[in-house]
């Protein structure tokens, strides 16, 4: 155990010094695509605070946009902080949170039907922003309007290291919640339902209670998530934050790394915001769309040959000839 | 105040869209009610075999009739390969994975539709005249496709009702074990259903081709829509899907004309939801 734990200061300490590492030219791209990964493992493992008891949401991208956008749209066009926009957008989101869990959970929209409600709502948000292309730019998308120089009020920053440990800070925290509902009854509350809601409802499990408690508290992540995601970019878009394409890159890139362990979600965002950016340098923007198309191939491949995710599987295969004999080479 | 003359023909314009879009719903729920998965990426298929007619008929120049028919071959083709490369490795594993597996098909497709024809949107273009009746104006490829669109409907049902194989696949999706137990080869069955619902996207191509031009995220504007008539009329219940396919095309086509295209299709998002809720029982069909 305790070799783990040294491996896990190495690691921190590894990314707390990132920053400083002189990599010339290199630098600001290294940050950008940790900052990246920090910010959507984020929102991967809010999703999967969900996804890993059965509520398969396909509309994430709903509690993103709103986030975002909120956001954003008080800071454009009230001069609102995102501090404070933040506060509003979590409400706002918590708010559709309990619109869409409440319903759900009452009339035991389960499988497939909720993935297919979550996506609706999705695909809701991301037209309503369209649509109201006189606040929102429409599916041009809207920048943030630049405060000039660094602003902690503006959350605006010239320098990605300030983003890079915000990113970090965030994931963290991330990875705390997380850490945290898996020690909780919640869980056992929460697992027993995914089973058997009638079974949990007759042992005096509240099951719409805890449905709408862990989707608030992951919707709400999310829009933390996106938020964050904005403030970085300085730019939203109702494709790339709300809609069916981020909802399922979010689900793919969790289910990819393994929804059922801790950095699961990390592993498989880092993997597939990796590959994208290999695939893009490789390809570069001769080949248009050639990326993306071998990203959908190995995303293929993957489900049907690593069906319990990669962290999972190497997890699994790991564990397995220790406990059993040391000496066998690993054969699964 | 809007004219009714427009309402009128935005209320026939979406009868016919609604025509189509059954034939979608119908092909989906087709292979949901007997293999239990959703395509995510079915109308990524439908994608496809539009480019496919739109090269024959508009490069080549063949008639857009020959068109149409290698459509329906290629999306059968394009059904069967679906169901052997992608899932039938995976008919044993979590549901979210089965999702996601085609999931991943719908990235590949469209981005590989980028790659070979960029994001240019083509049409086919037939001279085919516009009709007028009683002040509206109606486009006769709609007519055309409408009409074309039942008749598949009705072969479909004959060919449910009246063969072995129909039979068989109506079987399996009212109990996939009992099915087994009587002597019909499931796999076979798979294979047939994959093949006839991936034929029924060849035909709404071919049909929506001649209304709407082609591009890779056509799939992306469609495919959502087609889910939630699938889930409205209630997954695997053809029935249910029929009419689910024209309430959502009158709402869409009569919202886009009372306010705008996008408030069409998020009124009718949001009357889906909330129909979820209201009818759980009734319009939702067979759920256990």
């Amino acid at each position: 155990m305790s070799g783990g734990r040294v491996l896990v200061a190495a690691l921190l300490v590894a990314l707390l010094i990132v920053p400083f590492v002189p990599m010339g030219g290199m630098q600001q791209y290294m940050l950008h695509v940790l900052i990246q990964i920090f910010i959507w493992s984020f929102i991967g493992g809010a999703w999967s605070l969900m996804g890993r008891f059965g509520l398969v949401s396909l509309g994430h991208g709903a509690f993103l946009g709103l986030g975002a956008y909120t956001t954003t749209l008080l800071w454009n066009f009230f001069g609102l902080t995102p501090w404070l926009g933040a506060v509003v957008a979590m409400a706002l989101t918590a708010v559709l949170a309990v619109v869409v869990a409440y319903p759900c959970s009452r009339f035991s929209v389960v499988g497939h039907y909720f993935g297919l409600v979550t996506l609706a709502v999705g695909e809701v948000i991301r037209l309503l922003i369209i649509a109201e292309r006189d606040w929102t730019g429409g599916s041009l998308g809207l920048t943030v309007r630049p405060q000039g120089g660094d602003s902690l009020v503006a959350v605006q920053f010239a320098d990605k290291r300030v983003f890079y440990y915000a990113g970090l800070v965030l994931w963290a925290l991330g990875l705390w919640v997380w850490h945290r509902l898996d020690r909780s009854m919640a869980r056992a509350a929460m697992e027993a339902i995914g089973e058997d809601e009638t079974a949990a409802a007759s042992v005096g499990i509240h099951v719409t209670r805890f449905k709408i408690g862990i989707t608030v508290l992951s919707a709400v992540l999310t829009a933390v998530g996106g938020i964050a995601y904005a403030q970085y970019i300085a730019y939203v878009n109702p494709d790339t934050l709300a809609g069916i394409g981020v909802s399922l890159r979010i689900v793919f890139a969790v289910v990819l790394g393994g929804m059922y362990s801790l950095l699961g979600p990390t592993v498989g965002t880092a993997l597939t915001i990796a590959l994208a950016e290999v695939l893009r340098v490789v390809f570069g923007v001769s080949y248009v769309g050639m990326a993306e198309t071998i990203y959908g191939l190995l995303l293929i491949v993957f489900i049907i040959f690593l069906p319990s995710g990669i962290y999972g599987s190497v997890s699994e295969l790991l564990r397995r000839p220790r406990a059993v004999a040391p000496a066998t080479p690993a054969t699964a | 105040m809007i004219d009714p003359i427009f309402l009128a023909e935005a209320a026939v314009n979406g009868l016919l869209l609604g025509g189509v879009l059954a034939l979608l719903a119908l092909g989906l729920n087709l292979i949901f009610g007997v293999i239990d998965i959703v395509w995510i990426a079915y109308v990524d298929l439908v994608m496809i075999c539009m480019y496919a007619v739109y090269f024959l008929v508009q490069v080549y120049g063949w008639p857009i009739w020959i068109g149409s028919l290698v459509s329906v071959a290629l999306g059968a083709l394009l059904g069967v390969g679906v169901h052997v490369l992608i899932i039938s490795p995976i008919l044993g594993s979590a549901p979210i994975n089965q999702l996601l597996a085609t999931g991943g098909l719908l990235f590949f497709l469209q981005s590989f539709a980028t790659f070979l024809w960029t994001t240019d949107h083509r049409s086919v273009r037939l001279t085919l005249p516009t009709l007028e009746f009683g002040g509206m104006f109606l486009s006769f490829a709609r007519l055309i496709a409408f009409v074309v669109a039942l008749l598949v409907m009705l072969g479909l049902y004959l060919f449910l009702r009246h063969t072995y194989v129909g039979t068989a696949i109506r079987a399996v999706s009212q109990d996939r074990d009992a099915m087994a137990l009587m002597g019909a080869n499931p796999r076979t069955v798979y294979l047939v259903t994959s093949a006839v619902g991936g034929a029924l996207a060849g035909v709404a191509a071919a049909l929506l081709i001649i209304q709407y031009s082609v591009h890779p995220f056509f799939g992306a504007a469609f495919g959502p829509l087609t889910f939630m008539i699938c889930v409205l009329g209630g997954l695997g219940n053809m029935v249910g899907a029929f009419v689910a396919s024209f309430i959502m095309s009158e709402v869409i086509s009569i919202g886009g004309v009372v306010w705008s295209t996008e408030m069409g299709y998020v009124i009718a998002f949001v009357f889906f939801v909330v129909m979820i809720f209201a009818r759980p029982g009734g319009i939702l069909g067979r759920r256990t």
